[in-house]
């Protein structure tokens, strides 16, 4: 009989689906509270998971009366407990962030179909997080990617439907070459347990046979999981698709969707194929120039931007190119500073959204800069949540981003062949970022004379008016803080994580 | 009208020389005044109808852009394929008995499936009972894609438009709209649905409850039933059609569905995991009771995957259940 | 070179469909024939996982007479695979039609480059 802990990653995922399926039934205000009961539930679950896994390491647990490779598995870790909290935490955050917005763009009638896509969503980030098996995490990618075009179209004007084909489109190339490439590594090893196609790959890459198809199915796989993470030249549906959406879709999106498939790909390459294959296969070098190339024009993109919210879409373009420049360093220490710039940049982006919203709220729903001017002093904390996330993205001490920016400059060091290309793309981007952002962020600070700009719409929102929001906006806040002042502690708890990882 | 049998009636017609349906008939006079359109109104109708009316030759940005797509379609498909077919020239010959695939995986389904799950269907012991988390999210994909359906083309009675979405129609127009196009009591159709509709339903329901023992099971017989459904729908309208099957139902239908899927391998999951025994009894090979929890499972898969396609069916047709 | 290519010249085949099905919902510019070549995109793969489980001179993996030798049926994997792969093709290809519909309902045309130059000049 195994301890109580190991089952919560079974009960985790079966809890999201029969929320799911309940939420069909409710109205809007009763889905709801369920969503938000079920996000505490499995981030307490995750979290009583991660410590129980810090004492005892990390074990297996076969759904069914057979074990591996015969039945499926789901597999607990400190790095999965880990993630998992953190993205119900966020998920949380950005749900209660976006309420009031939710329910003015949303019809009543569609309350609940919006709950359900978010109990569905994280059905599948959590199943990612804890899966084993190669064929499930593509029926919950499916499930992923389903959600979350349902979760840009529910504001169902011009924009977003539009947005929502070419993230479909997108999306679906991903799939496909993800699809073949799973079908060519089940040919080559027979196996689709994550663990069994390890042992199979090394035997087959010291006997030398079936080398050319290893490494296709490989690049394959790795370019499905890309295409749909937005890495550079596939990421042109990113700001439309964030950009128009309702806030909290925005928010689950920049920040938790496409670090659900980078978890993936972080996975297969520890766990499927082997650090050390990846790295002799020069597949990495491929996604290091992308890496760089990303980061560049995407800074340079949100430059030329004159949308509050476009502008931060843009640069996460450039942070998802941060998180791939890590795992193309090909050492331990780059894996660390990409799994630390997932939680940064999750954390830092959500903020930024939901900080813009209030922004424009405050001035007339418009997005232009020119009418944002001096929008901090009429919706202080939505001031104040822009300059902190501002701030942790140029990378200034005291906040998350410094914290990675300096891993991935010591995870450059460590790597003789690409240190001088990282330190100039790193250089270059903080240069840029500091640009757009700072601009922002002293624009909205700029005092006007006339508050309300004598325009209609032009309002102060005072604190009491939004209580919600306020605090999820000061808890964003303590919670980059947090990353950036106790670094040291998460940074061993990733370490220890990717070690148990393999 | 004089009476005539047909046959002199098709000799007359083939000759064209009299019919009796132009020899009563009358030209109306036309009194009116012939409605006379302006040169500049009719160039200001064009341009309307173009600014509606997407015409790619007119586009002229984006006739290079066509020729360039074009081209890099054929490079890029040649391209793909030859490092495609590199790739399949090395794998692994189709049929051998050695390949990789045919591994102890293979072996232990083939040997001890039948004990082990019950079930005389190989496959549907597997992707019920050993491989069930996969089936379990295959069916809440279905699920996640009929939400997203609803959201996009369900009208609802309310009266609030946040977005302006210019969709003009409510939902009481759509079924007005709908009704041009439904046939009224066609008379082949109906008969025929008549006699199919019994036949298809009741293939369905073999289908699903014989899927551990024959090739079938919940996916195959579900989609059965719901083309039996449709054509149900077809035949005899939507009035018809919602005296049994309504909103109500296909919401009840899909969550007692998969929550009961979903609680039923919990359980079984559970108990696998933790080494206790679950009391679903495998029955005897071969009956239709017997493979334990595949029977149940079935029957909730099938049940949502017909109402799954006869909602979408629904939600394109007339926007609404 | 040692290859397989006419040995397995069904693989070879439904390479080239997955190739053509590809491109056509990476370039093509009509929003219709784009969902017609991910279905044309998903038949390939499922051609060439029904590939995967045969094995020359066995049957089809339903046990008839309690014979259970491996020696005796396919392999049943793939089978299931394709059973997934079906319904999630049927999902995806339902939600992108819908997506279509409301589309045209409101800009009147099939072409994604189209409907990007009005929302241009909507100005939204």
């Amino acid at each position: 009989m195994r301890d109580f802990v190991q089952n919560f990653p079974l009960f985790s995922i079966i809890l999201c689906l029969v929320s799911s399926s309940a939420s069909s039934l409710l109205k809007g205000k009763a889905a709801k509270w369920v969503n938000t009961v079920l996000i505490c539930v499995v981030g307490a679950m995750s979290l009583t998971l991660t410590f129980y896994c810090l004492a005892h390491g990390s074990f297996t647990y076969t759904m069914g009366h057979v074990p591996a490779p015969w039945g499926n598995e789901v597999r607990g870790g400190v790095l999965e407990g880990a993630m998992g909290t953190f993205f119900c935490l966020i998920m949380l955050l950005s749900m209660t962030g976006g309420r009031k917005k939710l329910l003015e763009e949303v019809e009543d009638t569609k309350q609940n179909l919006y709950y359900i896509l978010v109990n569905l969503m994280l059905c599948s980030l959590i199943a990612l997080v804890y899966t084993n098996d190669l064929f499930t995490a593509y029926v919950f990618v499916e499930i992923n990617t389903i959600s979350a075009c349902g979760l840009i179209m529910i504001r169902q004007n011009g924009r977003t439907i539009e947005a929502a084909v070419r993230y479909m489109i997108m999306s679906l190339l991903g799939s496909g070459l993800f699809l073949v490439g799973i079908c060519l590594l089940y040919d080559i090893t027979g196996h689709l347990l994550m663990s069994n196609i390890k042992e199979s790959v090394q035997a087959l890459v010291e006997s030398g046979q079936y080398g050319e198809p290893l490494l296709i199915a490989i690049a394959f796989m790795m370019m499905g999981l890309a295409i749909k993470s937005a890495l550079f030249p596939f990421h042109a549906w990113l700001p439309d698709a964030y950009g128009y959406s309702t806030i909290s879709s925005a928010a689950i999106l920049s920040s938790l969707v496409s670090k659900g498939y980078i978890f993936l790909l972080i996975k297969i390459i520890y766990r499927v194929i082997g650090f050390e294959v990846v790295r002799e296969s020069l597949l990495l070098n491929v996604t290091f120039v992308f890496a760089g190339l990303g980061i560049i024009f995407g800074s340079i993109s949100a430059m030329r931007e004159d949308d509050i919210r476009r502008m931060v879409s843009f640069s996460s373009v450039a942070q998802i190119g941060y998180i791939y420049l890590g795992i193309s360093l090909g050492t331990q220490v780059g894996m660390v500073a990409a799994v630390f710039q997932i939680l940064s940049h999750a954390a830092t982006k959500s903020m930024l959204f939901i900080s813009a919203i209030g922004l424009t709220d405050a001035s007339n729903t418009s997005r232009k800069f020119k009418d944002l001017t001096g929008s901090a002093y009429r919706n202080k904390i939505a001031g104040m949540g822009f300059a902190a996330g501002a701030l942790s993205m140029v990378g200034i001490p005291l906040f998350s981003g410094f914290i990675s920016k300096l891993l991935f400059m010591q995870a450059a060091v460590a790597n003789y062949g690409k240190m001088l290309p990282t330190m100039i793309v790193l250089a270059i981007s903080t240069i840029l970022n500091a640009i757009y952002f700072m601009k922002t962020v002293v624009r909205i600070y700029s005092p006007e004379r006339d508050l309300y700009k004598g325009r209609e719409g032009f309002k102060v929102i005072h604190t009491r008016e939004q209580i919600e929001y306020t605090c999820t906006v000061i808890l964003f806040i303590a919670l980059n803080v947090a990353l950036g002042l106790c670094s040291e502690p998460i940074l061993e708890l990733i370490g220890k994580g990717l070690e148990m990882f393999a | 009208m004089k009476k005539r049998n047909l046959f002199s009636s098709l000799l007359d017609w083939v000759w064209e020389s009299r019919s009796d349906l132009y020899e009563n008939m009358t030209i109306r006079d036309d009194d009116e005044e012939v409605n006379v359109i302006t040169k500049a109104e009719h160039k200001e109708d064009i341009e309307k109808v173009k600014e509606k009316v997407f015409d790619a030759a007119d586009r002229g940005s984006f006739r290079k852009w066509r020729f360039l797509y074009k081209i890099l379609a054929v490079v890029f498909a040649v391209f793909f394929s030859a490092v495609l077919l590199i790739t399949v020239g090395q794998l692994p010959k189709i049929g051998e008995i050695n390949n990789p695939a045919n591994n102890e995986v293979e072996k232990r389904y083939i040997e001890k499936g039948l004990e082990e799950t019950g079930a005389t269907n190989i496959v549907a012991g597997m992707i019920l009972d050993y491989r069930a988390f996969d089936t379990l999210g295959e069916s809440h994909v279905l699920f996640v894609a009929a939400i997203a359906v609803t959201i996009l083309l369900r009208l609802d009675k309310s009266e609030r438009d946040p977005e302006d979405t210019k969709i003009t129609e409510t939902i009481t127009e759509a079924e007005e709209e709908d009704k041009i196009f439904e046939p009224h009591h066609d008379a082949i159709l109906q008969k025929v649905a008549m006699l199919l509709v019994p036949i298809i339903i009741l293939f369905g329901i073999y289908v699903i409850l014989n899927g551990h023992l024959s090739p079938g099971g919940g996916f195959s017989g579900g989609a059965i039933i719901g083309a039996g459904l449709i054509l149900y729908l077809n035949a005899f309208g939507f009035e018809n059609t919602e005296r049994f099957f309504n909103e109500k139902v296909y919401k009840t239908v899909i969550f007692s569905g998969l929550a009961f899927y979903a609680l039923a391998k919990c359980y079984a999951f559970f108990c696998g995991a933790n080494g206790l025994d679950s009391h679903i009894s495998k029955g005897i090979p071969g009956h239709i009771l017997s493979a334990g929890l595949i029977l149940p499972l079935d029957i909730a898969v099938g049940c949502v995957v017909a109402c799954t396609m006869y909602a979408f069916y629904a939600m394109f047709r007339k926007g609404g259940l | 070179m040692n290859t397989n290519l006419l040995n397995n010249y069904a693989e070879a085949v439904s390479m080239i469909i997955f190739a053509i099905g590809f491109t056509n919902l990476l370039l093509h510019k009509n929003l219709i024939k784009k969902i017609i070549g991910l279905n044309i995109m998903d038949t390939a793969v499922y051609l060439f996982l029904a590939l995967k489980g045969y094995i020359k001179g066995h049957v089809a993996p339903i046990i008839i007479d309690g014979v259970v030798e491996p020696e005796a049926y396919i392999n049943p994997i793939p089978s299931g695979l394709v059973l997934t792969g079906i319904v999630v093709s049927v999902s995806v290809t339902a939600l992108m039609l819908s997506l279509t519909i409301r589309l045209y309902k409101r800009y009147h045309t099939l072409d994604l480059d189209e409907i990007s130059l009005r929302l241009k000049k909507e100005g939204l």
